[in-house]
């Protein structure tokens, strides 16, 4: 167990989510207390139902602990306002899943510009932004194409430039070679690694590919039943 | 998110479900239509009657008598009345300062006599009644066969229509003909002419049998009714002024003798005053009266009238609405089925860092659009619904033989009124809608396929 630390990008300091099913409570997260450097790349790591997702979802703003305080870059989310979240969602975290969350009615500008407009950027810069966010993960070339007309490990880069065009400090990725063969998957984790790379830039990815996990992060964190089983270097 | 990108989301939205959002906005458009539609009916027929009763001269019109009159309204019978010291003659000297009196428009004589005519060679009996310029604006003369006088000076007579086919039963070939009418001309006994003036108390007048050619110009159907005392009885309708010349001996010159009142000098029994509007009527009536005359006016039925059209409104309104409301119904329909349709699209939207308000007025101006779109649509529908039964209506009183009138109106507060009541209705039916979209758990709403 890692203690809470006033330099970390993310403290989770004894997180707990409990759900009441009936009248027996899940315990989806249990007491966990954790934390993640800045320009960490932490897999975490864990079988079906650990509650991995669930924990992700708390760092993103998603849900709130039912006890214990997540802490990302100074803020604490168990305080803030619905409106704070939002905010928080927007500025200082990106999010990737694993069926790709793209917006299928919208070409690949429209959905890496939505951020930017939930920011409210000037019309004027969203342009440039969603290029340069474009250009990075390679598909430029792509930009009035429609998610439907691309492969996954396209779909899934398009959702990358989306989580990185407002310049988030955390990126968040549920999952992301989950529907992609391993060579994709594998393309995936090397442009995630080379994102990780810009100074700041803290990823925290759930995965239960243990390989990958082990060639791209820096730190394997594994989960079991709600609890922090283990939080070391990889093996 | 700023206004206009969100207004960009909704209108993509609107896009995707094409035709179900047309049906939801045409469902408003219908309700708004059916509201429009009677609206405009209800206001178009307060119009009408308005305007026809603003013609009439039945509101704005004071008819004064002397005080000394027997016939005249509010004397009370010969045996109660007392002498009034403020009693004037209604001559010409009172009616040129009538006519100076503040907010009076016209101040006319009722010159009705009873005659003969003679029209191809056959006598005829009738009442002649003069008729004053000012009736030409009244209704009365809308449709009439022929014409109105051309002037006031006119040697013209317009005939009443039954009396007209006493003459030949087929109208029209009456004008442009010429008739006789055969009156008693009064004048003044001998001695009156000579001495001016003459003997106040020296009663009498001679009456001398004349006779004037008048040109028919036109067939009136409906017998015109113009200021109470009307030309209700009045079959042969001549200008007023040639009226006046005529000097005929009317029935009240009869009385004056009986009352030995009569000084050779033109005197009226009654004079019909025309103000500017029905609300000047009251002031103008006790003026009048201070002037030494008796008078009478009507009570001014506008009012009563626009509370009568008010309510009917409100009525219309009512039942119109129920095709808003099941409208309405739809909008939240549409919308509920369109939140559980994208609750993952939402979900995406909170996770890249949407608000609940966010959310919330995305489906506003969804609903509020498609309120717009309605509103205008049935506003237009609406229009053309009240033209269409004001022209069906026409057709039917043109074969009726009957002027035509516009039974529909729509004002301008009835568009804009119609446009935001849509809009409005359509906001307040994608309240539920979108609160339930802003409440939804976005963890929740991302796991849902």
């Amino acid at each position: 167990m890692t203690m809470p630390d006033s330099r970390s990008a993310i403290q989770l300091d004894q997180v707990s989510r409990h759900y009441l099913m009936g009248e027996s409570i899940i315990r989806a997260v249990d007491n966990v207390s954790a934390a993640v450097a800045p320009g960490e790349f932490l897999a975490l790591l864990g079988s079906s139902g650990s509650g991995k997702s669930t924990l992700l979802n708390l760092i993103a703003g998603l849900d709130r602990p039912s006890s214990g305080s997540v802490i990302a870059h100074g803020q604490d989310l168990s305080k803030m306002s619905s409106l704070e979240l939002a905010r928080y969602r927007r500025q200082t975290v990106g999010m990737v899943f694993q069926s790709f969350n793209l917006l299928p009615r919208m070409t690949l500008e429209e959905n890496v510009e939505l951020p930017l407009r939930l920011a409210e950027v000037g019309r004027s810069e969203r342009a440039a932004r969603v290029r340069e966010a474009l250009a990075r993960v390679g598909l430029e070339k792509r930009i009035g194409h429609r998610p439907s007309e691309l492969s996954g490990g396209e779909q899934q880069r398009t959702a990358i430039a989306r989580a990185l065009v407002n310049r988030p400090r955390i990126l968040l990725a549920d999952e992301p070679t989950g529907n992609l063969d391993s060579a994709t998957g594998e393309s995936i984790l090397t442009l995630l690694r080379e994102i990780q790379k810009n100074p700041g830039m803290t990823i925290v990815m759930v995965t239960h590919e243990r390989a990958l996990a082990e060639r791209f992060a820096d730190r394997l964190a594994v989960m079991g039943d709600g609890k922090l089983l283990s939080n070391g270097a990889p093996g | 998110m700023k206004f206009r990108d969100l207004s960009d989301l909704a209108f993509r939205n609107l896009r995707e479900a094409v035709l179900r959002n047309s049906l939801t906005t045409l469902g408003v458009a219908v309700g708004v239509a059916s509201l429009v539609a009677m609206l405009s009916l209800g206001v178009g027929l307060q119009q009408l009657a308005s305007s026809r009763l603003a013609k009439s001269g039945l509101f704005d019109s004071i008819f004064v008598t002397p005080k000394t009159n027997l016939r005249g309204p509010g004397g009370g019978p010969p045996a109660t009345r007392t002498p009034d010291a403020k009693a004037r003659p209604l001559d010409a000297a009172a009616r040129a300062e009538i006519s100076r009196l503040p907010n009076v428009v016209e101040v006319y004589p009722q010159i009705r006599f009873f005659t003969e005519v003679r029209y191809d060679g056959k006598p005829y009996a009738t009442m002649v009644a003069g008729m004053p310029e000012s009736s030409k604006a009244s209704g009365a003369f809308d449709g009439m066969q022929g014409h109105f006088f051309s002037s006031p000076n006119a040697d013209e007579a317009i005939l009443q229509a039954e009396f007209a086919k006493e003459l030949n039963p087929q109208t029209w070939l009456l004008i442009g003909k010429d008739l006789v009418l055969r009156y008693a001309e009064r004048q003044a006994l001998p001695w009156q002419a000579q001495a001016g003036d003459g003997p106040e108390n020296s009663g009498g007048f001679s009456v001398v049998p004349k006779e004037k050619h008048f040109r028919i110009i036109g067939v009136v159907e409906t017998e015109p009714a113009s200021g109470f005392g009307g030309f209700g009885s009045g079959r042969l309708l001549i200008p007023l002024p040639i009226a006046e010349t005529l000097r005929a001996a009317q029935v009240n010159d009869l009385r004056d003798i009986l009352r030995d009142s009569s000084s050779g000098k033109p005197a009226y029994s009654s004079l019909t005053v025309r103000v500017k509007s029905p609300s000047l009527v009251v002031t103008t009536e006790a003026k009048l009266k201070d002037l030494g005359f008796s008078a009478f006016s009507l009570l001014d039925a506008s009012k009563a009238l626009r509370s009568f059209f008010t309510v009917l409104d409100i009525l219309l309104g009512i039942f119109s609405s129920v095709a808003l409301a099941v409208a309405t119904l739809g909008i939240v329909n549409t919308l509920v089925m369109a939140v559980l349709e994208r609750r993952r699209e939402i979900g995406i939207m909170k996770a890249l860092g949407a608000a609940d308000g966010d959310v919330k007025q995305l489906f506003f101006i969804e609903a509020g659009v498609m309120g717009l779109f309605g509103g205008i649509v049935g506003t237009v529908i609406g229009w053309l619904i009240g033209r269409a039964i004001s022209f069906g209506t026409n057709v039917y009183l043109h074969r009726q033989n009957l002027s035509s009138v516009d039974i529909s109106s729509v004002p301008f507060w009835l568009i804009l009124g119609g446009i935001l009541f849509a809009v409005l209705v359509s906001l307040a039916a994608g309240l539920y809608p979108a609160s339930r979209a802003a409440r939804l758990d976005p963890v929740q709403a991302l796991r849902y396929e």
